[in-house]
């Protein structure tokens, strides 16, 4: 198990066999996994590779079936966090654990020994994030910062416990590129001390670019181990994916038709304390374009999808027009009547209800635009099961969803699946107008290439596409023209071939025409 | 070694249908233990609670008496919470809904028509909807907690019925008890059967259960309530009101629950006093989840309670002891359905393996 002619105790981690069972099911079966001192090691897989349990176990969140785990040259159970951050290992999560309300020393504390004063953790923590590049104020409260900020919280407070070993999930998927920039300039810096770390990511162009060596799962085994820098971006996706993945073209979508989709000036206020407002915002979807929208996580998109969709009706009716006729106060189903389709950003609980089986989660979307085909009995309301199970099958079988059992509930599909379906329900009805909130958030690339696929398809066949993305190279594989969100705002629209990856990130910002980034974290 | 609960991939059909029964088995074998402590003879205390009630005519009418109020309050309770509208005040829409049933018997004394009986009970419905009705609007337009407000209406329920038998509706020619006079013949619902008791309350539970379970299983009515139930973010994406649905569970279960307060008053009791109930609304709440929310579930749950409260009784009276001991044991009852529930969902795993045990088969 040793790799590459290193002996065991030279190495800062070594993971012999790993195995987590949950059931019958191995989420990870049998890893082998090595981490030298001072290297930047990627982890790479799909969704569901078992990239998350590995960590988990790493990290003392989920005790292992059987294996090994040697630290430093010692075979060691890691049976807490807590036990973890002790042996030197620190973790970033993907999904924050921040509390909004308090502030960042605040937060920081919190994982911290109790005893220690907040005026000296801030200090530490001011002084760590400045000398790291990664500026914080200490005495901001996390709900006023950007996505990219409180990621500097979690990366500086596993810095605080001094690691030899820095776990990142899926850092930049909610970065902007200037963001993603900086962060890499502080993985060199941590690399050069001699720390390790292991960087979880499903983006090749990111991991060839910083990492060292790189570990590929699929289905819970290793199915590759290699320097990035020697690969490919094909033949690392092939090791994740275990074939090619389909390119996705997006030929001859440059006819434009009538506007379908139209917002005028739309203004709504924040709902909630951290909500954001929106401003001003005015966009036109042609028939055969896609725009797509860029931004940050946190910058509006959800407001607007709730706007456009009709979730939240806005107070008049000709800020917002689906095929010309306005429709701002009209509800969700009402705008559905007219032709148009979503899909939302949250596929749990909001796009489909996860204890619910797949035609349930079908008639969920269109009870009423099928209410012909779905409902029977009149005033009653019957559902026919029948006519829904096979529109369901018809929609599995056109997106190529992969489920176990004829009809299981919607939890039980891995998300790529789950979104497949999720898309698919509202493409089989062949949408005039089609509002979709990250289409393709947390999906492996096989399932993420099919769904942009079918919303090129869409836009060719006539219909209008609104893909709202934070994911850059998603906007470029699709869009036709886009814009980018910030603070509630809409940029001006702009013809895709327009824009740069550099000119994006500065929309982003909010700063376009500016010539610097802001460089600390405002503190309000 | 630790215990794991490990969930399962799916539900178990086996423990489905086992694990009731396994709460049966624990609650007899701890029930029996209580008695023993006691100095009772645990196998005759536990034959008087769940035998000798089924043993005879007289007590299996009685058996639908209790039964049906538990079952018709604990069907609309379903709907409530399946909807996540938790609507604690059952009780309190029971009593009103008994109070405005009664109004034709008790103030419009000299009407006596076949309409009367009907009318008694459409009354009922509107007169729990309406004190439901209460907490729904409170809940769906100023945000307030529906727990608290529909549990604090009860109080007030039940001193506007004492209120009401001591004044205003008391019985002139009563000898000054606080009752209201009895109802004529034809405001008193009639028995099912000829053997006994049973009123067609007990008729009403059952087609209240069948319905209910017709509309969570067949329309899309049911499903709208499941769906916000379990997300109301969904259920707005698939464009249903999490407000109207306040209004729609809240309204549909008052009025079980004042069907069931009339029938009950015009049925068994057959005037209103002040006590008129040993508690079914709180005790369907017990129902509904014992029936786990299904409506055909929570008719076998609510036979079940009736049978402790009978059987309860039934061993007050042949053991001598007090109704403490009996509310132990109905408390073990639902403790045990409840967390046996537990094992349709999940696996119990003793782990006894320690890793440093397993350390060296991972290296070659």
């Amino acid at each position: 198990m040793a790799a590459e002619g290193q002996p065991a105790n030279s190495l800062l981690l070594a993971v012999g066999q790993l195995t987590k069972l949950f059931g019958t099911f191995a989420a990870c079966d049998g890893i082998n996994l090595d981490i030298r001192p001072g290297e930047i090691h990627a982890l790479l897989g799909e969704n569901g590779a078992g990239k998350s349990t590995l960590v988990k176990m790493l990290f003392g969140v989920l005790a292992p079936s059987s294996g090994q785990i040697v630290w430093q040259g010692q075979p060691v159970r890691i049976a807490s966090p807590s036990a973890a951050r002790k042996l030197g290992i620190g973790m970033v999560f993907q999904h924050f654990s921040l509390f909004e309300a308090l502030t960042v020393a605040e937060n920081i504390a919190l994982s911290m020994d109790p005893g220690v004063s907040l005026a000296r953790i801030a200090k530490e923590a001011s002084d760590l994030s400045h000398a790291y590049g990664l500026p914080l104020d200490p005495h901001a409260h996390v709900a006023d910062l950007s996505v990219g900020e409180r990621q500097r919280i979690e990366i500086v407070r596993a810095l605080l416990q001094n690691p030899k070993l820095i776990i990142l999930d899926e850092p930049t998927s909610v970065l902007t590129p200037q963001e993603a920039d900086r962060l890499f300039e502080t993985l060199n810096k941590l690399k050069a001390e001699g720390r390790s770390v292991l960087y979880i990511s499903h983006r090749l162009e990111e991991v060839q670019r910083i990492c060292d060596r790189a570990t590929v799962l699929r289905h819970g085994k290793v199915t590759g181990a290699c320097d990035p820098r020697q690969e490919t971006p094909s033949s690392l996706a092939r090791m994740m994916v275990g074939s090619d993945v389909a390119h996705v073209s997006a030929e001859g979508t440059s006819s434009k038709g009538a506007i379908k989709l139209e917002a005028r000036h739309l203004s709504a206020t924040a709902r909630t304390p951290f909500a954001v407002a929106l401003k001003n915002i005015c966009l036109k979807v042609h028939a055969g374009e896609v725009l797509a929208i860029a931004g940050v996580a946190g910058n509006g998109q959800g407001e607007l999808f709730d706007a456009l969709s009709g979730e939240y009706p806005v107070a008049s009716d000709d800020v917002i027009l689906i095929s010309d006729k306005p429709v701002g106060t009209r509800g969700i189903n009402a705008r559905r009547l007219m032709g148009a389709g979503f899909v939302p950003e949250e596929r749990h609980g909001h796009a489909a209800v996860s204890a619910l089986s797949l035609s349930d989660n079908l008639i969920l979307a269109r009870s009423q635009s099928d209410r012909r085909a779905f409902l029977g009995g009149g005033p009653l309301g019957l559902i026919r099961q029948d006519a829904v199970k096979k529109a369901s099958k018809r929609i599995s079988a056109a997106m190529d969803v992969r489920k176990s059992g004829e009809n299981p509930p919607a939890g039980s599909l891995s998300g790529g699946n789950l979104q497949k379906f999720i898309v698919g329900r509202e493409l089989d009805r062949q949408p005039t107008v089609l509002i979709v909130n990250q289409p393709t958030w947390g999906v492996d690339a096989g399932a993420a290439s099919r769904i942009r696929q079918a919303l090129v398809d869409l836009a060719k066949s006539g219909s209008a596409v609104l893909v709202i993305s934070q994911d850059l190279d998603e906007i470029f594989e699709v869009a036709t023209e886009i814009a980018v969100i910030s603070e509630g705002k809409l940029s001006d629209i702009y013809p895709a071939s327009d824009l740069s990856r550099e000119k994006i990130g500065l929309l982003m910002g909010g700063m376009y025409g500016k010539t610097e980034t802001a460089e600390t974290a405002h503190a309000h | 070694m630790r215990i794991e609960l490990e969930r399962r991939p799916g539900v178990s059909k086996l423990f489905s249908i086992l694990s009731p029964f396994i709460a049966l088995g624990l609650t007899l074998i701890f029930g029996g233990i209580m008695f023993m402590m006691l100095g009772k003879d645990p196998v005759a205390a536990l034959y008087s609670f769940f035998i000798e009630p089924l043993t005879e005519i007289w007590s299996l009418h009685e058996l639908a008496i209790k039964a049906a109020p538990l079952i018709l309050i604990a069907v609309g309770l379903s709907v409530c919470y399946r909807s996540n509208n938790w609507n604690i005040g059952a009780e309190g829409q029971f009593i009103m809904g008994a109070i405005a049933g009664s109004i034709l018997p008790v103030v419009f004394y000299e009407w006596q028509s076949p309409l009367v009986l009907p009318l008694m009970m459409l009354l009922g419905m509107l007169g729990g909807a309406l004190f439901a009705g209460i907490p729904a609007f409170l809940k769906a337009h100023l945000n307030t907690n529906e727990i608290l407000t529909s549990l604090m209406l009860v109080y007030v329920a039940q001193l506007f019925l004492d209120w009401l038998v001591r004044g205003p509706w008391r019985n002139p020619g009563g000898m000054n008890f606080p009752e209201t006079r009895t109802f004529d013949a034809t405001a008193i619902l009639p028995e099912m059967i000829a053997s006994g008791r049973a009123h067609w309350g007990f008729g009403f539970a059952i087609i209240a259960a069948i319905l209910v379970w017709f509309m969570m299983r067949y329309t899309l009515k049911g499903f709208e309530i499941t769906v916000l139930g379990q997300s109301q973010r969904a259920g707005r994406f698939a464009g249903f009101s999490s407000r109207k649905m306040i209004w729609f569970s809240m309204l549909l279960s008052g009025a079980l629950a004042g069907l069931a307060g009339i029938a009950e008053v015009s049925g068994a009791i057959q005037q209103l006093r002040p006590v008129i109930s040993p508690g079914y609304g709180f005790t369907a709440i017990i129902v509904a989840f014992l029936g786990r929310l299904n409506p055909l579930g929570i008719v076998v749950a609510g036979l079940v309670l009736a049978l402790t409260y009978l059987g309860g009784e039934a061993v007050q009276v042949s053991l001598q002891i007090s109704d403490k001991p009996i509310r132990v044991f109905q408390g073990l009852l639902l403790f045990f359905v409840l967390s046996c529930d537990t094992l349709i969902h999940y696996k119990i795993r003793m782990m006894w393996y320690d890793l440093s045990e397993t350390a060296g088969k991972g290296t070659r």
